[in-house]
């Protein structure tokens, strides 16, 4: 076990590096440079005593090992676009919103995703395998800006308890939870649907019926546990998705999170606060992907890591 | 000897969207106390609905239970509700299933899988259910019982799980066990292993055992009476030596005819039976053997035979066997 975690572990800075690398080459391909604006020109001797500043006039080579080195203190550096802060404590700023909104979203999909899924494959082709299929259908397909537009104007217009946008209190939080919890709510209802479906037809269903046991414990003691187990190999993906924010629905509610960073940045070609932003989000991404696969043997007995490998 | 299980005129249809599925058409036998019968039948004829509906673990709808009584104990169970159901299946009557590797769940540890059945059916605390379990674990020969109870089915070889399913289906020593071809996925020496364990139980705790099967080898060995199946219908019932000795029904001599034997040459070639048995969509009027039988005669196609005995134990229904048949030999029409 311990042997596959350092494997794990090794695997990952590898692909950080590879991360970091990619983006350095793809944002110093993108012509121009932070401080390069065609409306708003700059004096010629400011320009250059800034990029003398940002270490921009060193060759590129030079200015990678730069960037890896300080990467590896978590150093980000700071953002060039906006000098009051460090990339570091804009990370820090927003991801903790960014991750408690994604942290709710998530709870409400991983609760209510299993349950319409289970409730449609026991019902299959009856009116609550309709319903769930039409709400995981509005899920996938209904894009975010318009759910949240949609959930602002018939909802928070409606009761004055639900605000329609900013950030502070629990309540702040219900209506762009919701918008961002529909796509993965919709994607685990069907996984659930469809591994339920193909759960229902084992022979072990039928062994647990003549055991005499209810329809119920056999529901949940023997079936949902099988059925669960494609939702956790997407999970790794879902769940960093919501932690690291999502720019539409933060900019719809008006909530200061990491996400805006994120696009931000790149229009703004604020090389370090890119960089900041994409190697947080790999290493959350790399992280998650590692927490699903410790969980899949956890329920999943059949693949349980083995002494030195898997 | 009182009779445990008594089925009188029993069919089973399946509804579907084609229209209706006629599975079982109308069958009778009796289990006695503490023995063995074999029913014997070539695939899709109807033994594991049959085997299903003695407690309704059929899927209900699309099957339904179109007429007959099964008396379990001088109850019925087609009348039964699904609760009654509940504290029958696994206490009175246990099914072990044809593939033991999918018939355990993947992600329970074995000793969770019998201990559910334990303690659905008896007042026993956590300690008294696992102690139970063990025993249960002995009883089926599984060597190391404590080490097997936390190990998870893939853990285990084939012939091992198969022995797990025997163990939770006499958890609460159930009067009836119903053995869904049991051996068929199995080694043949592991069949011969799991056949003596359900043979020592049997004679250890007196359970009356149904076993269905294609493998006449099987019933040669394991049972006292042998039931003949084809398209849903009986269509001879034997103790082993009458069947096996004397079989009185065309299909039941082309069974034994086609089972293959070590002693035959080279150039022989194995035999099979021509054909295939009837659409169960529209059962034929006479008698479901009539295409393939060489022996058929006018009327065979239109009128179903009915069962003439040739002793106490042993039937056949075949219009040759008929007493009026022997006229024909003389040449008379009937």
């Amino acid at each position: 076990m311990s042997k596959y975690i350092f494997k794990r572990l090794l695997l990952s800075i590898i692909t950080i590096w590879a991360v970091i690398t990619i983006t350095f080459v793809l944002m110093n391909t993108v012509p121009g440079n932070p401080f390069a604006n065609e409306n708003r020109r700059i004096p010629e001797n400011i320009y250059e005593n800034l990029i003398r500043k940002y270490g921009l006039d060193k060759p590129k080579s030079e200015q990678y090992i730069t960037y890896l080195k300080n990467i590896a203190r978590f150093d980000f550096g700071e953002s060039m676009r906006s000098d009051a802060e460090t990339v570091n404590e804009m990370i820090n700023r927003g991801f903790p919103v960014s991750a408690a909104l994604g942290f709710e979203a998530l709870l409400i999909s991983l609760i209510f995703g299993p349950i319409l899924g289970t409730i449609a494959a026991l019902y299959q082709n009856k009116t609550p395998d309709y319903i769930s299929m039409i709400i995981s259908i509005i899920g996938v397909s209904v894009p975010g800006f318009l759910m949240g537009t949609f959930l602002i104007q018939f909802i928070a217009t409606k009761f004055d308890w639900v605000p329609i946008g900013g950030w502070g209190e629990f309540r702040h939080t219900i209506l762009p939870s919701i918008t961002l919890a529909m796509m993965p709510l919709a994607q685990i209802s069907r996984l659930m649907r469809s591994g339920m479906l193909e759960i229902l037809n084992q022979d072990y269903l039928k062994t647990a019926g003549s055991k005499g046991l209810t329809k119920s414990v056999i529901i949940m003691k023997h079936a949902v546990r099988n059925a669960i187990l494609p939702i956790i190999s997407i999970l790794g993906t879902t769940i960093s998705n919501l932690l690291a924010g999502s720019f539409v629905v933060e900019k719809i509610f008006g909530i200061p999170g990491i996400g805006m960073f994120f696009v931000n940045s790149v229009f703004n070609r604020d090389y370090t606060l890119i960089m900041g932003v994409t190697v947080f989000y790999a290493i959350v991404l790399i992280t998650m992907m590692f927490l699903v696969d410790i969980a899949y043997t956890l329920i999943d007995p059949r693949i349980r890591l083995i002494k030195g490998g898997h | 000897m009182g009779k445990l299980l008594d089925v009188k005129d029993l069919a089973i249809s399946f509804q579907t969207c084609f229209g209706e599925i006629e599975a079982i058409r109308g069958i009778s036998f009796h289990i006695n106390k503490g023995e063995t019968v074999a029913i014997v039948g070539e695939s899709g004829c109807g033994k594991s609905v049959m085997s299903g509906s003695l407690v309704q673990l059929l899927q209900m709808p699309p099957a339904y239970y179109k007429s007959g009584k099964i008396l379990f104990q001088g109850e019925d169970i087609v009348q039964k509700s699904e609760k009654e159901m509940r504290d029958i299946r696994g206490n009175k009557i246990s099914m072990i299933f044809q593939d033991p590797v999918t018939s355990l769940n993947p992600t329970m540890k074995i000793g969770k899988q019998i201990i559910e059945g334990i303690v659905k059916h008896q007042d026993l605390n956590k300690d008294e259910a696992r102690k139970k379990t063990i025993e249960m674990l002995e009883l089926v020969s599984i060597p190391q019982p404590e080490k097997r109870v936390v190990q998870y089915p893939h853990e285990l070889s084939i012939g091992m799980c198969q022995r797990i399913m025997i163990a939770i289906a006499m958890v609460s020593n159930p009067e009836l066990l119903i053995a869904d071809e049991p051996t068929t996925a199995l080694d043949v020496t592991v069949q011969a292993q799991i056949l003596d364990i359900m043979k020592g139980i049997q004679n250890k705790l007196g359970t009356s055992i149904i076993l269905i099967t294609h493998d006449l080898g099987i019933v040669a060995d394991m049972s006292d009476r042998v039931i003949i199946m084809y398209a849903g219908k009986f269509v001879e019932e034997g103790n082993v030596m009458e069947i096996f000795n004397n079989p009185m029904h065309p299909y039941t001599g082309k069974l034994l005819g086609s089972v293959p034997r070590l002693n035959m040459s080279r150039s022989e070639s194995l035999h099979s039976i021509e054909g295939s048995p009837p659409d169960l969509y529209k059962p034929p009027a006479g008698c479901p053997f009539f295409d393939r039988c060489d022996k058929a005669m006018y009327i065979c196609e239109h009128n179903m035979p009915k069962r003439n005995y040739h002793s106490d134990t042993h039937y056949s229904c075949c219009w040759l066997n008929c007493p009026m048949a022997k006229d024909t030999a003389e040449g008379n029409e009937i």
